[in-house]
């Protein structure tokens, strides 16, 4: 569970100070390469120069970064977003809305979509990039609707034999008087259930934030991905710490208590791979990032497609069954 | 009323169950929140002596401890049940005998090494001595009025019932169990949550309990589970929302996020009744509302429903 609210726009997080040195380094270059264009001096040098202190800087900073540091890269608002993602990284989408039942819920998107020759359908949470698309999105939490509009797809996805992509980026489902009145946790729960007998690929890929049970109401899948600044939580490091702590300033040790970076799940064996973002995040370079998601979609689903659905749906069942575990901790009953 | 002297202070790892699951947010402070806990503490510990009086969480009224415990743990004025311990909600549930445990000696593990204020691998030690019980779900086979049953219980005594590796693997094993001897599996549920202490592994088990049920329910089986005061967070957002029958006890809190983190996120007051059973019947979101004292004769009416469980057709 996780509160909606998001700093400020134009203020940086806490979190995000250890990229001072390189915001500094950003400038120079920006004004030189400005100078350099106004004046028609040649400091062509200088500028290489910079460059490459740059890069050194991005390399030594993004090397060790704190878990709390990597939920703050995975929150940045200049990271791209689920629309991002479907408008600029696939060839064609079209939107399918609402659950038919109660609303629509802009929280999460549901569209068919083409790579290439590639058809499928992607579910995300939508975050939204300006103000007014956040409030309209409810940050990315989702209500039951919203959930219960994404299973709708999923269905019509498997009769059509469309693979499914699942993009993962809230911080949580929406803790509201509404949501839990609608049946916020059995949508949540049936969900999950659900996506257990959907016989088609599914490839699920946390983008940002990976919050908790509204990010695995559409989580479930044959191949779980992470990107390499993304993260995934039992909760929120702010709501950990207020519980366990009893200290909101505690957040940054929640953090690393929960092993919630993709690297530490991989570990775990949790998920199944981590996806590279380009140096220094993919806020610093959007369209790297988006070129990188295209190719792994790409190679994964036709990794996915091959294997017959029956064995797809024995193998998804066991990969949950045995998530992390210790080999011969517990009984099998078969 | 009978204010304890020789109690002197809240101990800490009577907080512990509030606070050990995702879904109940911080524990509450206050004078009122003390003094709940104070009994609270008392009652798990089994130190009331004859005589003593306990305060009801829901209506304030103090009841003597005896007539709660005649009326199983029922509040004889607002009829609000209180949480029962695992144990006992085995020896109310099932024909006496008939018991046979399952998995007991499987233990939590401290796989992130997790320490808040005190390391999570001392709190579960300390909650095995003072519980002697390895994890916070008790499951295994038995009878109701004769008719063999799987059943799964979550014993909120253990930190808050939450959910973790363990948890999760059992509740997944009595679906396994109850797919292997063909008997409706039956599961009662009193939660915090998932286990904030083994982080993303305890997440996993709403999926890995998810993936139990559905191939129990391919196989044609019967589930029915009972959500008991208090199911919140990813227990409730799993496996106990997606059985074939949920029943509720009276005046049960169930919800996903709970009423403190609600409130807080939103900066107001919940309406009253909120997330308590009632109000989730209302909503059409449990199948009926059972009282202790009709329990095991719903359950044992409600089994018999599921004859034609497991037969192809
Ligand atoms: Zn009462």
């Amino acid at each position: 569970m996780s509160e909606p609210s998001r700093p400020r726009a134009d203020s940086t997080p806490p979190g995000m100070a250890f990229e001072r040195p390189i915001r500094e380094l950003e400038s120079q270059l920006a004004e030189l390469e400005e100078l350099s264009k106004r004046t028609n001096l040649d400091i062509s040098e200088e500028v290489s120069g910079l460059r490459t202190r740059l890069a050194e800087e991005i390399a030594s900073a993004y090397a060790d970064l704190t878990p709390w540091e990597r939920v703050n890269v995975a929150r940045h608002q200049d990271r791209p977003t689920v629309s991002d993602y479907i408008e600029r990284a696939f060839d064609e989408s079209f939107e399918l809305h609402g659950d038919k039942v109660f609303g629509e819920d802009r929280a999460i998107v549901c569209s068919l979509a083409r790579i290439g020759e590639q058809r499928f359908l992607v579910l995300g949470n939508r975050k939204g990039r300006t103000t007014k698309e956040r409030m309209s999105y409810n940050f990315g939490c989702a209500h039951p609707e919203g959930y219960r509009k994404a299973l709708r797809k999923m269905k019509l996805a498997e009769k059509l034999g469309l693979p499914i992509v699942s993009l993962i980026n809230t911080p949580g489902a929406y803790p509201g008087i509404g949501a839990e009145e609608r049946g916020q946790a059995t949508a949540i729960a049936e969900n999950i259930l659900a996506m257990f007998s959907i016989r088609t690929p599914i490839l699920v890929i946390v983008v940002g934030e990976g919050g908790s049970g509204g990010a695995l109401g559409i989580g479930i899948g044959d191949r779980v991905l992470m990107l390499e600044y993304s993260y995934y939580s039992v909760i929120s490091p702010e709501g950990c710490a207020a519980i366990l702590w009893k200290d909101a300033e505690r957040t940054p040790d929640a953090a690393t208590a929960l092993k919630l970076t993709a690297p530490d799940l991989r570990e775990l064996k949790l998920i199944d791979g981590v996806i590279p973002e380009p140096p220094g995040g993919a806020h610093r370079n959007p369209a790297a990032a988006l070129a990188e998601m295209r190719r792994a979609i790409a190679r994964e689903l036709e990794a996915l497609q091959k294997i017959p659905t029956d064995e797809l749906l024995a193998l998804r069942r066991r990969k949950y069954r045995r998530a992390g575990e210790i080999p011969g901790r517990f009984p099998v009953l078969d | 009323m009978t204010e304890n002297e020789d109690i002197p202070k809240v101990e800490d790892d009577a907080l512990d169950d509030e606070i050990a699951g995702e879904g109940l947010g911080p524990a509450p402070e206050g004078p009122t929140a003390t003094e709940e806990r104070r009994s609270r503490q008392r009652w798990k510990k089994r130190e009331v002596p004859e005589g003593l009086w306990l305060k009801c969480e829901s209506c304030g009224q103090m009841i003597y401890r005896k007539e709660l415990e005649e009326k199983g743990m029922v509040c004889p004025a607002c009829d609000f049940h209180f949480t029962l311990p695992g144990r006992d909600r085995v020896t109310m549930v099932l024909d006496e005998g008939s018991f046979v445990e399952h998995f007991a000696d499987l233990g939590a593990l401290d796989r992130l090494h997790f320490t808040d204020q005190i390391p999570y691998s001392e709190k579960v030690k300390k909650t095995e001595k003072r519980t002697g019980q390895k994890e916070a779900l008790i499951c295994g086979t038995g009878k109701i009025e004769g008719r063999p049953i799987v059943l799964a219980v979550l014993d909120f005594t253990f930190m808050g019932g939450s959910m973790g590796e363990v948890v999760g693997e059992k509740v997944s094993l009595a679906a396994d169990m109850a797919r292997q001897r063909r008997e409706p599996l039956i599961i009662f549920t009193s939660s915090g949550g998932a286990r904030m202490h083994e982080g993303m592994l305890s997440l996993m088990q709403m999926a890995k309990t998810s993936a139990a049920l559905a191939t129990l329910n391919e196989s044609g089986g019967f589930s029915i589970c009972v959500l008991t005061n208090p199911t919140t967070g990813g227990v409730t957002a799993s496996f106990a929302s997606v059985c074939d029958i949920t029943l509720a006890e009276p005046g049960a809190l169930i919800g996903f996020a709970g009423p403190r983190v609600i409130a807080t996120t939103l900066k107001q007051e919940l309406p009253p009744g909120f997330q308590r059973a009632e109000f989730l019947l209302e909503k059409g979101q449990i199948d009926s509302i059972v009282r202790r004292a009709n329990l095991r004769a719903t359950l044992a009416r409600l089994v018999d429903f599921g004859q034609g469980a497991f037969v192809k057709r």
